[in-house]
């Protein structure tokens, strides 16, 4: 999948702003400032209806306006089977076709249009167009609580199973209604059995979908990441991944008993204590905790190494090239680091890479030094950012 | 918008906070009232204070109705041994509409959502076990939307009239899933309510 083109109106520091990209490595340099990240985002935008950093849509739109329009042009990918055809010469053929999307929002609200498919709601867009964005405050998902790390772990799998999205909204919806409806019963001093019952069900079932497609997708994920780790650090540290999740804890089948085991201790937290949404993901350096004994370099090469095998997985399992977001990575890495870096994503399998860098020199260094060592494979763009006043 | 009289100004105001009706659409419809003879906007002013005024709902099934029982209720040609459970009046509409429907119906108010601070309590749900044994019910059509809230609601429902015995069924997901009732064709409904299904 590519991003030919992407066309701003108002969105964050950016008027208006037509570019059009390369296939391969795009270099986004400027000047702190220029408006590097905020074209990162609005590319986030167009794959996920919303920010990157957490900000509301409104947020988004240029100070002083009230809408913002991103316009991104995408080039996707189709393999045709020619099973029921008499071709002996082809046996699957590859087709492209154009695909426009346009994330929109105005007077608060947030549209996000496509010129081929038609959505019932926003969230049956994302996983089309999958993209994966590292940051430099993405090390929060080692040092910051759980709900990063499940926020790492959902935005993947909701880009590689929509129905795995879909189950986790219900989840939450559910979730949030059991919560209020204990918070009801303490403050008024009642308690109806079956109305908590009618949100246990669905809750329960959800819950073991999403846990099942997480230690699932965890299972598939590990090995890559274990790999990408390896070729970045270049030494023989073992890195891993726990799952915590209270189902393995508890025994998978006998989850339903444990969750109703917890209803006096929910009734008076007034809150659901047990379920999916209290996953966490232990990161381990050699079978210890990375937070606590990494050093900050390990930190970030860890994160750097999950973002690309999240990449890696979504390819393979969704037979798309997601976009890669790089913001600022070489941040607090060292030289060999960099261009090792560089070098791998500026050949298979990554695809259409988009890499940011307040200081062009360094870039264009390491893109003249991997020029010269490896047998350079995708196409490098480099763009100028000029700060407008 | 600027209008040259605070009359004009006043009624455009009002009329305009009709849903789907712009200020200039309610302009529109002004100055057209102003065009026909003075009578027609009385009678019209007079039917809407009479029907707020008058308008009562059933008091066994919390229909909208001219009287203290719904033409419905009161109906002897209607099979009081099936009951509908709808989430409003507008539903009573929409199904009557598809004129496949011969039992009665009985108007929640509203579903279960806690997130919209919507407790059973706020339904009208204690009058249901009541009406059950009063009309010897057979079964029970639980006819509310395929939404969170109305699967919340169909599902504490039949918990609560489990010992009852009834036979209760839910409409055939021909309606759109996350849709409304109220904007559901007929034929898709009709067909629907015909071919419901048992609610497990
Ligand atoms: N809603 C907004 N309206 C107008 N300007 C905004 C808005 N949001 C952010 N900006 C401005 O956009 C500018 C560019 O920010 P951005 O983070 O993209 O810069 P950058 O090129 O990534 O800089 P750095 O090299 O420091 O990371 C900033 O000056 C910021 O104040
Ligand atoms: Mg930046
Ligand atoms: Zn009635």
């Amino acid at each position: 999948m590519l991003l030919e083109k992407i066309h701003l109106i108002n969105f964050k520091n950016y008027e208006l702003l037509e570019m059009t990209f390369g296939n391969g490595l795009n270099c986004i340099l400027g000047n702190n400032g220029s408006g590097k990240t905020n074209l990162l985002d609005a590319i986030y935008c167009l794959a996920f209806t919303k920010s990157y950093f957490g900000l509301t849509d409104t947020q988004n739109i240029r100070h002083s306006e009230s809408f913002l329009v991103v316009n991104g042009s995408f080039k996707k990918e189709y393999h045709l089977d020619n099973d029921d055809l008499d071709t002996n010469l082809v046996e699957f053929q590859t087709d492209f076709q154009t695909e426009n999307i346009a994330f929109g929002v105005r007077e608060g609200k947030k549209t996000i249009k496509s010129s081929v498919n038609n959505y019932q709601k926003p969230s049956q867009h994302i996983g089309l167009y999958p993209v994966v964005m590292l940051t430099p405050y993405d090390t929060d998902l080692v040092r910051e609580g759980s709900e990063e790390r499940r926020k790492f772990l959902d935005g993947i799998i909701s880009q590689i199973s929509n129905e795995y999205l879909q189950n986790l909204l219900k989840y939450n919806h559910l979730l949030k209604e059991r919560n209020i409806t204990l918070k009801r019963f303490a403050e008024k001093n009642t308690f109806d059995a079956i109305l908590l019952e009618s949100f246990d069900e669905r809750l329960l079932e959800k819950g073991k979908l999403i846990f099942e497609e997480r230690k699932r997708f965890l299972s598939i994920f590990l090995p890559i990441f274990q790999e990408f780790y390896q070729i970045l650090s270049e030494n023989n540290e073992i890195v891993s991944l726990d799952y915590q999740t209270q189902y393995i804890q508890n025994n998978q089948e006998d989850f339903t008993v444990f969750f109703k085991k917890n209803l006096q201790k929910d009734r008076l937290l007034m809150r659901t204590s047990t379920g999916i949404h209290k996953d966490d993901l232990e990161f381990l350096l050699e079978k210890r905790s990375l937070r606590k004994f990494g050093s900050q370099g390990q930190q970030k090469t860890y994160v750097i190494a999950l973002k690309l095998a999240a990449f890696a997985t979504i390819k393979q399992e969704k037979n798309i090239c997601p976009l890669l977001l790089l913001d600022d990575i070489f941040d607090k890495l060292d030289a060999k680091r960099m261009q090792k870096l560089l070098q791998i994503v500026s050949c298979a399998p990554f695809g259409q890479v988009f890499l940011t860098d307040a200081n062009p020199e360094r870039t264009k260094a390491l893109l003249k030094e991997i020029k010269q060592e490896t047998k350079q494979e995708n196409e490098i763009s480099t763009f100028i950012l000029e700060k407008i006043i | 918008m600027n209008f040259p009289s605070k009359l004009i100004e006043n009624a455009v105001n009002e009329v305009s906070k009709l849903p789907g009706i712009g200020k200039k659409s309610a302009l529109r419809v002004i100055l057209y009232l102003l065009k026909q003879e003075e009578k027609s906007t009385e009678n019209l002013s007079v039917a809407l204070q009479t029907l707020r005024k008058e308008i009562k709902y059933c008091k066994k099934c919390y229909n909208i109705s001219d009287d203290e029982i719904c033409s419905i209720c009161a109906s002897k040609t209607r099979d009081n041994t099936i009951l509908c459970i709808v989430e409003s009046f507008k539903d009573i509409f929409a199904i009557e509409n598809t004129a496949q429907f011969r039992g009665v119906y009985h108007v929640l108010g509203g579903l279960i959502s806690p997130m919209d601070g919507i407790a059973p309590e706020d339904l009208h749900l204690d009058s249901i076990t009541e009406r059950i044994k009063e009309l010897s019910v057979k079964e029970i059509i639980l006819a509310v939307s395929p939404t969170m809230e109305g699967d919340t609601t169909a599902f504490y429902i039949t918990k609560k009239l489990k010992e009852l015995n009834l036979k209760i069924t839910t409409l055939a997901r021909g309606v759109p899933v996350g849709g409304e009732l109220e904007y559901t064709d007929e034929i898709t409904l009709g067909r629907s309510i015909l071919s419901r299904i048992n609610y497990d």
